[in-house]
């Protein structure tokens, strides 16, 4: 039971493991950015993950009920944050892998090395 | 309603709200000109609240009247004031001098997209020097990162591309590592603010969470400070964006990682968290030692003199972190003014620099050949500047050199080995400035042409002003010191 209630963690340790792994050994660019992806989505999944409360409902004060269990709210208004600086760093960083193309021909890391080596 | 009350959030405000405004000019010229009145303000703010926190103190600013812990507070103390005059005022010096420069790098077509992204940069530096809770440091940072990413890119050199790419990569890996710090953090205390961070800190019992949450702030910001061996990304950033970038970002961009480096471990988890400091000590000091020796014996082979001075800007930052890494009132008070030396040396070499390309197209170190009798003004401020690198008395970098070398001195046991090594460092920037300045003066000319082309005498005036800085500051460290004094008793925070 321990171990179950601690899943949500253990998918954000793995996701983030899978993430890193990926932006060192692949030379892809575009899998790299979705490294990155996956990555981010890890620590989102942190963040909303202790955010929760056993038994608790979203925060809205309801009339006539009294002694509500609420999940904390602040976690996720972070998190809506964060992915939006998620998703402008993937825009970002597909935006300079199309302009890579257009000068290089390539979106293989290995390859764009090498064109800058000779030149 | 008075405006001096405001200052904090008008520091972020300006360069924000004018950056759309500067997008919408058509014009290359006019869009240069607004974002350098709005940088030009901005450091006008800056030392306005320089001035305040040196007299009576900057009181905390809630953003909306809602009150810290709950709101969003701004704060602003010696170490924020001398973070924003470096970033304030690197920017304008960059936007000033890099005009030239930055027509010929820049299409006159983007040029307003250009300039917007670079005040959104100056607005989200200056907001991680004021912001007073740890996520709002998180969205500045990032604000200021993707920013700083397209200014880099934004040349017509291929190469920053891959370099950005690069950049972008490790500053998001950096960034995110300091999320999850904050996490943790978040977990235990139930709180964002610094302040009451602090405060709370005390009553954990449970410590393994927040020691693993600093690994991951230290481990992220090192990441984004460059910090050896965390500084892959640096030289080719530095090297192949627009000249007057490289004097923005070289200037500062490191430096406010290293400040918000310095808030957390110093201001946050020093003396509330047990055996911290040691574990701090242990992972930075033999980081900056390498970095000290290693990152100046690669500058002497650098054959490119923006990425020799790149590699130099390594070094520094290991000076940097080895007087933070003391854990000690010497040792902070020499790691703050260090940055702001070091910031100035560096942003007058990348300002000459600047002057060189303009008039010689390369940056290739053979190439610039002869440069010193052709450019006899440039190259004097040149030399000037780079003194002031290597910590000659009578500028700048000796101030903060004697202070991180009495540092140093106090440590029982490896004074003497930690001495030796930053005289061997500052002796190794001695070799690998004399190798540019000996080809300046004495090399010939690639194309044997030896008649003057001095760059236009606003640019010479600019470039003489920043060298004549160094030396002012190098006389007269008054203020500098002052401001770190005030840093330094905040963030130890009456524990001395």
């Amino acid at each position: 039971m321990k171990l179950l209630g601690l899943f949500n963690y253990w998918v954000f340790a793995v996701l983030l493991m899978i993430g890193l792994y990926a932006l060192i050994s692949k030379q892809n660019l575009v899998k790299k950015i979705m490294a990155l992806a996956i990555f981010q989505s890890a620590v989102f999944l942190f963040f909303i993950t202790m955010s929760r409360v056993d038994g608790g409902t979203a925060p809205i004060v309801q009339a006539g009920v009294a002694n509500q269990i609420f999940s904390n709210p602040l976690p996720q208004v972070l998190i809506l944050t964060a992915i939006v600086v998620g998703i402008s760093t993937t825009a970002l960083g597909l935006a300079i892998v199309v302009r890579l193309h257009e000068e290089y021909g390539t979106v293989e890391d290995d390859e764009i090395l090498a064109m800058d080596r000779d030149s | 309603m008075n405006l001096a009350e405001h200052l904090p959030a008008l520091q972020v405000v300006v360069p924000l709200l004018t950056a759309p405004l500067v997008i919408l000019l058509r014009n290359g010229f006019l869009a240069w000109l607004a974002a350098l009145v709005a940088s030009g303000v901005s450091f006008g703010l800056a030392i306005l609240l320089t001035q305040a926190v040196l007299g009576t103190g900057v009181p905390e600013y809630a953003v909306g009247g809602w009150q810290p812990p709950f709101g969003i507070s701004l704060n602003v103390d010696g170490l924020s004031a001398l973070v924003l005059l470096l970033v304030t005022g690197a920017s304008t010096l960059g936007l000033a001098g890099g005009r030239l420069s930055l027509r010929r790098d820049i299409d006159n077509r983007r040029a307003p997209m250009f300039y917007g992204a670079w005040l959104i940069a100056l607005a989200g530096l200056c907001g991680i020097a004021v912001a007073g809770d740890a996520f709002n440091v998180f969205v500045f940072m990032e604000i200021s990162s993707l920013a700083t990413y397209i200014l880099i890119a934004a040349g017509r050199d291929r190469r920053a591309l891959s370099a950005v790419f690069k950049y972008l990569i490790i500053g998001t890996i950096g960034a995110t590592f300091y999320l999850i710090g904050v996490g943790f953090i978040y977990m235990m205390t139930g709180t964002l603010n610094f302040a009451d961070m602090a405060l709370r800190l005390g009553d954990v019992i449970e410590t393994r969470p927040i020691i693993i949450a600093a690994g991951f702030i230290t481990i992220g910001l090192a990441l984004k400070a460059a910090v050896f061996p965390l500084h892959i990304w640096l030289p080719r950033a530095y090297t192949y964006a627009p000249n007057a970038v490289t004097v923005f970002i070289a200037a500062c961009s490191t430096k406010v990682s290293i400040y918000v480096l310095l808030r957390f471990n110093y201001g946050v988890f020093h003396g509330n968290l047990l055996g911290h400091s040691d574990l701090f000590s242990v992972f930075i000091v033999p980081l900056a030692l390498s970095g000290i020796l290693l990152a100046s014996a690669i500058a002497i082979y650098q054959g490119n003199i923006k990425k020799l001075l790149a590699f130099s800007s390594v070094a520094q930052i290991g000076y940097i972190a080895l007087a933070a890494g003391l854990a000690t009132q010497a040792g902070l008070m020499a790691a703050q003014l260090h940055m702001f030396n070091h910031a100035l040396a560096k942003g007058t070499l990348f300002l000459c620099v600047v002057a060189f390309v303009l008039t010689t197209r390369s940056a290739s170190i053979t190439k610039l050949a002869g440069i010193g009798r052709r450019m006899p003004w440039t190259m004097a401020a040149f030399v000037i500047a780079g003194l002031s690198l290597i910590g000659v008395p009578g500028t700048a970098g000796f101030i903060s050199k004697w202070y991180l070398v009495v540092a140093v001195m106090g440590v029982p046991g490896w004074g003497l080995p930690l001495v030796m090594a930053i005289i061997i460092s500052s002796l190794m920037a001695v070799v690998y400035l004399w190798k540019f300045v000996e080809t300046a003066y004495y090399g010939t000319p690639p194309d044997g042409d030896v008649s003057a082309m001095e760059v236009p005498l606003p640019l010479r005036a600019l470039i003489w002003f920043a060298a004549l800085a160094n030396i002012y500051f190098g006389l007269a460290p008054g203020l500098p010191i002052a401001l770190a004094e005030s840093g330094t008793s905040t963030l130890l925070g009456g524990l001395l």
